[in-house]
């Protein structure tokens, strides 16, 4: 085990630095003037050239810029946009928003999505069977955005008019539900269908079986034999969902005017606000090489299997 | 509707009811897995109806004024925000542009997006796939570590950072230039999943008896490579390949909706998509329709891939 979780650790270390240097690359290596239109209508000041030069680093190889950045990353600090605001504190404020979002999300998705599929998965073919296969693949089809889209619509001042059609500055759980199903509802068919697949395969196999040979209630079969063997894969899926979702959710917030990451991310790329954006994308990548770990690990408490490959 | 179980038995089941079925029609000849394959996808409805979607799809892409009496060019603002009306179908957009007419001819662009991006997605990903699982150990942990830098980015921020560092907010790039950075950015992102499928199946294809017959009999790396592993590496390639099309045309939408994917003066569904953005809360129509051609045709490649992947994978069956 130990040797497994060093290997998966090590794993990670060029993934991160490759991953943040590339992002680094791509948003200070612009070709450009990083001041253009910084100052308004005038050009800027020498001295606050100099002096932005100075503090970002500018003038040095991009090798030597990406390791002063990761340097200050290290001790915590996050860096200043050039209007002086810490990036820290822009993240702070928007961070939890974007993850209570993608808490949301994941719980929606885990609760209808094992649902449907746990069913359907011991029902067999059947109505609900074919019922669930064509909402999947429907869903699968459908653009987040136009999800989001439709769902506002439908249920927003122009239909039903159950939800405003933007969220307050700091939402309630309440309000972020919406907002999560149009986010969650892709993975939500992958949910169904991979738990419908692992449930059927399982159903079959022996240790099945032999549950029932011993005389084992029902319950007992599905509930502990079943259950946890065919859950193991729809665990990881969700865990590094919530990875993905965090970052996939600039086009929902765009939508219900969510004051989140993605938001800060969107207007950080149009103002060409090279920290932030940097500092946005690196915790976001964090996060979701985090949570690849953890599934991993996770996967081999699971499955002692998977320790021994 | 794609219900694996549904599928007619696989496997030696399937070998014996051929069997049967040919009996009167002269000598049996083994089919092959191509064979089988084929058979069983005719015979599914779901497939059959989606390849029809995609076959009106790709005439629409090709002859788009077959389809449309109007030009894409059209406009009439005395019409303006109209909805949908025997006059056209889907309604007029602010610019008192036809809908339909705009719909019909932003399909080739959406397609093309859509298949380039493909193309180069399973072609790289593949070839790096095969070499990794091919040659293991060293080549294979490197070239697996860097699929996992591209992989660690989440699609819709990468492509975000890729299309706005190439092209300054605000500015407007040629069409083809913006096709291509398009395309390109889908395929850099998306690679490491085709990289993934193929090694896998490399892995397992390797250890088979006929690659060692082959190695054994002094065949050259690239010839056991690409004639022996790669024609039996390539199905489950295939079926990510037909379900990622779909996908990529989703994706095309949606970089457009964001305002920094394909735009003006390319037509495409998700550019009308993003024309739209500031009105369809009072005239949801202009989005809606380029919005449900996205998802037919996203919905057919994905219920084609779904087919193509139950007839090919013996395990399913």
């Amino acid at each position: 085990m130990i040797r497994y979780v060093l290997r998966r650790l090590l794993q990670l270390i060029p993934v991160f630095f490759g991953t943040t240097f590339l992002i680094y690359v791509l948003v200070w290596a612009v070709p450009g003037d990083p001041f253009s239109g910084k100052c308004g209508q005038a050009a800027c000041p020498q001295a606050y050239i100099a002096q932005m030069t100075e503090k970002f680093n500018l003038d040095d190889n991009i090798f030597v810029q990406y390791f002063k950045y990761l340097g200050s990353l290290f001790t915590g600090d996050w860096g200043e946009t050039f209007n002086g605001t810490s990036v820290g504190e822009l993240i702070g404020t928007s961070y939890p928003i974007t993850l209570r979002l993608a808490v949301i999300a994941v719980v929606i998705e885990a609760l209808i999505g094992l649902t449907a599929g746990v069913l359907t998965g011991l029902r067999g073919k059947g109505f609900l069977d074919n019922l669930v296969l064509v909402s999947t693949t429907f869903l699968i089809s459908l653009p987040v955005f136009v999800t989001a889209i439709v769902l506002q619509l439908a249920l927003g001042s122009n239909g039903l008019g159950l939800i405003e059609a933007s969220v307050s500055d700091n939402p309630s759980v309440g309000e972020l539900i919406v907002p999560g199903i149009a986010l969650g509802s892709l993975s939500m068919a992958y949910v169904a269908r991979l738990s419908r697949t692992s449930i059927a395969e399982n159903r079959r196999a022996d240790y099945v079986r032999t549950a029932i040979a011993k005389g084992q209630p029902n319950s007992r079969v599905v509930g502990v034999h079943l259950l946890r063997n065919s859950v193991i894969p729809v665990l990881t899926f969700l865990g590094t969902d919530l990875g993905a979702l965090m970052g996939g959710a600039i086009v929902t917030e765009g939508v219900f005017n969510i004051n989140g990451l993605g938001g800060l991310i969107f207007r950080g790329i149009q103002n060409r606000e090279s920290a932030t954006v940097v500092g946005v994308v690196v915790l976001l990548v964090l996060v979701y090489l985090l949570m690849s770990l953890i599934v991993d690990l996770l996967y081999a408490v699971l499955d002692p299997r998977i320790r021994y490959d | 509707m794609t219900d694996p179980n549904l599928v007619g038995g696989g496997g030696a089941d399937a070998a014996q009811l051929s069997r049967v079925d040919d009996s009167g029609t002269g000598p049996q000849k083994p089919r092959s897995l191509w064979g089988d394959a084929w058979r069983q996808l005719r015979r599914k409805p779901a497939v059959v109806a989606s390849a029809v979607i995609i076959l009106v799809i790709v005439l629409i892409a090709i002859a788009p004024g077959l389809f449309s009496s109007r030009d894409a060019g059209f406009s009439d603002l005395t019409h303006a925000n109209e909805g949908p009306s025997g006059d056209a179908w889907f309604g007029y957009d602010n610019q008192g542009a036809d809908v339909y007419a705009r719909t019909i001819y932003g399909t080739r662009a959406s397609l093309l997006v859509g298949v380039f991006s493909t193309l180069l997605t399973v072609l790289f990903g593949s070839l790096v796939g095969i070499f990794a699982g091919y040659y293991g150990r060293f080549i294979d942990s490197l070239l697996s570590r860097f699929g996992d830098i591209f992989a660690g980015l989440p699609f819709v921020l990468g492509a975000i950072v890729i299309l706005t560092t190439f092209n300054a907010p605000g500015s407007n790039p040629g069409a083809v230039t913006i096709i291509v950075q398009v395309v390109c950015s889908i395929a850099v992102l998306s690679w490491p999943v085709a990289m993934r499928i193929m090694r896998s199946a490399t892995l397992v294809a390797k250890q088979l008896d006929y690659v060692k017959a082959a190695r054994g009999l002094g065949a050259s790396t690239p010839r056991i490579i690409f004639r022996h592993l790669l024609p039996n590496t390539i199905a489950p390639v295939l079926v990510y390949a037909t379900i990622a099309l779909g996908a990529f045309i989703g994706a095309e939408a949606t970089l457009a909706y964001l305002g920094i994917g394909v735009r003006a003066p390319v037509i495409s569904w998700g550019v009308m998509i993003s024309d739209s953005r500031d009105y369809f809360r009072a005239d949801p129509h202009m989005l809606l329709f380029p919005g449900a051609f996205v998802t037919l045709t996203v919905l057919a490649f994905v219920m084609l891939g779904d087919g193509i992947r139950d007839a090919l994978d013996p395990k399913s069956r």
